[in-house]
């Protein structure tokens, strides 16, 4: 057990795939700047991989007070055991009190990975990081049972606290070009372990233009769509809005979608200044994922569907005639600003 | 080839409801399913007994009904099951559910473990890596497609943009996805074996070499501090009007919020 009295800091894992820093890790960066304001300490970013030095200036300019860079050609493509020894190497160094990833596909696997060597708690996918200035513990609130119910989770005797948190719900800060900060090369001092476990091929899926945590609109189609033909309406949309197409589970379990492009509970939480749910009857693990979007607009026929509960504004009607209307509208509507 | 295959009796979390007035989880009448993920592991495991004759051993930690879930999998194919039970393992966390498990797969022995990638009541993702890093061996996550190639195995491991072709030598664990495969139907004659010839040992506290201070809510570094229903945004304008003046309400609204 790592002394609780004696740690001190807030680390955030760094993630990075191929020399790109995850956005998440910027978001994470942002609410561990305002943790540690409340413990009254510092924030370290957990830089890993090989090659990768001259990217921690970025995570300075986003918050970091220190990047602690591991540099290693060990760790060029992500395996979760030299990943878990260059971590838990850095905490054993330094001893923090709250260690943070992102709920990604890495930050899911190493996390538990390295919870379990160390010993300590961790509390998976958290939606709210809040601070018991009292107990000066860090309180990680999570969705459970589907998103049914929240929970509020503590980890008192062991540290560092672990959780991940689900990107695109914190908020990363401004980047400040002239922020100052100290960069640590740091030998984690890894063993080869290439007898386990070799990554022998790295297949990238076709590339889609924006990321749906990107979006700042987006035209969300749900089972209500009815087949991938008709999925145009919704394309056609936005395009004219400027927007990006998701959708919920059913449409991508029907083959619709891509499942990078699933919005909800098993998939991705967005929160974009404008989100239309249309034919999407708004189930609990859908609305998980989108009802802190600023702005929604649902479309449905069923005028019971519970989607209309967390719809700014909702219309009861056939998809398959507004849209096309809505389209010529909002192209009509920018034509006559342009003039 | 000895492979273990660890499950979990969930609620079906796509049938649970709110009470619009309590605010409260209704829980009657939801049923009890196997774990999505886990069942692909299942099938993952069956699929390689039935190419190179692995002997299936299906593990669950639950209270005595999560024996259902045992009965279900050996209906489906698989060999023995383990119902791990007792009073001192309730409210565990991760880390002492994975201390549990990890003893009881210690004491069976095994070339492979399959767990789900994450559980629909939790949705963690994290027993099958921990109970991995107490067992000090490999372990890859994610599992979307899996090729038995005698003495390791090739798995492809999915990412959020790609995937990894990851050989990996056994003993290891691998936490499978629900897409990685269409579990198999219980068969009649699985049905009859499961209830009347197969036998399913129970476990408790003094069959596994585990320390008191790693299991359980005792041995549990995360306590759960509340627990409430999500806060419910205020329901907006909802119009049910013809094709023009549903498409005029949304662009005044549009302008309105000056998104457009």
């Amino acid at each position: 057990m790592n002394m609780v009295k004696e740690s001190h800091g807030v680390f955030v894992f760094a993630q990075q795939v191929d020399k790109t820093i995850t956005n998440v890790s910027y978001e994470l960066i942002g609410k561990a700047k305002e943790i540690a304001g409340e413990l009254g300490t510092e924030v370290s970013a957990v830089l890993v991989g090989s090659g990768i030095k001259q990217l921690a200036q970025s995570l300075v300019e986003y918050g970091a007070d220190r990047v602690i860079v591991i540099d290693d050609e060990e760790l060029e493509t992500y395996t979760v055991e030299p990943y878990t020894q260059a971590v838990a190497a850095a905490v054993r160094k330094y001893n923090p009190e709250i260690l943070l990833m992102g709920a990604t596909a890495i930050g899911r696997d190493l996390a538990p990975r390295v919870a379990a060597r160390l010993h300590t708690g961790l509390t998976a996918d958290c939606t709210a990081l809040d601070v018991d200035k009292e107990k000066q513990e860090l309180l990680m609130t999570r969705p459970a049972f589907g998103g049914n119910l929240m929970a509020t989770i503590e980890c008192p005797d062991y540290r560092p606290q672990m959780a991940t948190v689900r990107p695109g719900v914190m908020v990363k800060r401004l980047r400040d070009k002239e922020a100052q900060g100290e960069i640590v090369l740091f030998d984690a001092g890894l063993k080869k372990n290439h007898c386990c476990v070799e990554v022998q091929n790295v297949v990238k899926h076709i590339a889609h233009k924006i990321d749906i945590q990107d979006a700042k609109i987006l035209v969300s189609g749900g089972r209500g769509v009815g087949g991938k033909e008709n999925f145009k309406y919704l394309y056609d949309l936005a395009e004219a809005v400027g927007g990006t197409v998701s959708g919920s589970r059913a449409a991508v379990d029907s083959g619709w979608l891509e499942k990078d492009e699933q919005v909800g509970q098993t998939g991705k939480t967005v929160r974009p200044g404008l989100y239309f749910a249309v034919g999407i009857s708004g189930a609990i693990q859908h609305v998980a994922g989108m009802e802190d979007s600023d702005y929604i607009i649902a479309i449905n026929k069923d005028g019971m569907a519970p989607i209309f509960n967390v719809a700014d504004v909702g219309i009861v009607g056939d998809f398959k005639k507004i849209l096309p209307e809505l389209t010529k509208a909002v192209l009509a509507e920018k034509n006559s600003q342009k003039q | 080839m000895r492979i273990i295959v660890c499950v979990k009796q969930v609620p079906d979390t796509t049938e649970v409801r709110l009470d619009p007035v309590k605010g409260t989880l209704i829980r009657e009448g939801v049923p009890s399913i196997m774990n999505p993920d886990d069942k692909a592991g299942l099938e993952a495991a069956l699929r390689l007994k039935d190419s190179s004759g692995a002997e299936v051993t299906v593990i669950t930690m639950g209270p005595p009904q999560a024996a259902d879930v045992l009965r279900e999998a050996l209906a489906m194919g698989a060999d023995d099951a383990v119902l791990i039970t007792d009073r001192a393992f309730g409210g565990a966390d991760t880390w002492a559910t994975s201390c549990t498990l990890a003893a009881a797969c210690g004491r069976l022995g095994y070339d492979i473990i399959f767990t789900g990638r994450q559980a629909i009541d939790g949705d963690t993702a994290q027993v099958g890596p921990e109970m991995a890093e107490h067992l000090n061996i490999p372990n890859v996550s994610y599992a979307a497609a899996i090729e038995n190639c005698g003495d390791h195995l090739l798995v492809k491991r999915e990412f959020e943009d790609r995937y990894h072709e990851v050989k990996v030598n056994t003993p290891c664990l691998i936490t499978a996805l629900a897409e990685l495969n269409t579990p198999r139907y219980m068969t009649p004659g699985g049905i009859f074996d499961a209830y009347r010839e197969k036998e399913i040992t129970t476990w408790t506290r003094a069959d596994l070499p585990v320390e008191d201070e790693n299991i359980g809510l005792k041995g549990s570094p995360t306590k759960v501090v509340k627990s409430f229903p999500k806060t419910v945004k205020a329901a907006g304008m909802k119009i049910e009007r013809g094709v023009d003046e549903s498409v005029q309400f949304i662009m005044d609204k549009l302008k309105e919020k000056y998104i457009l």
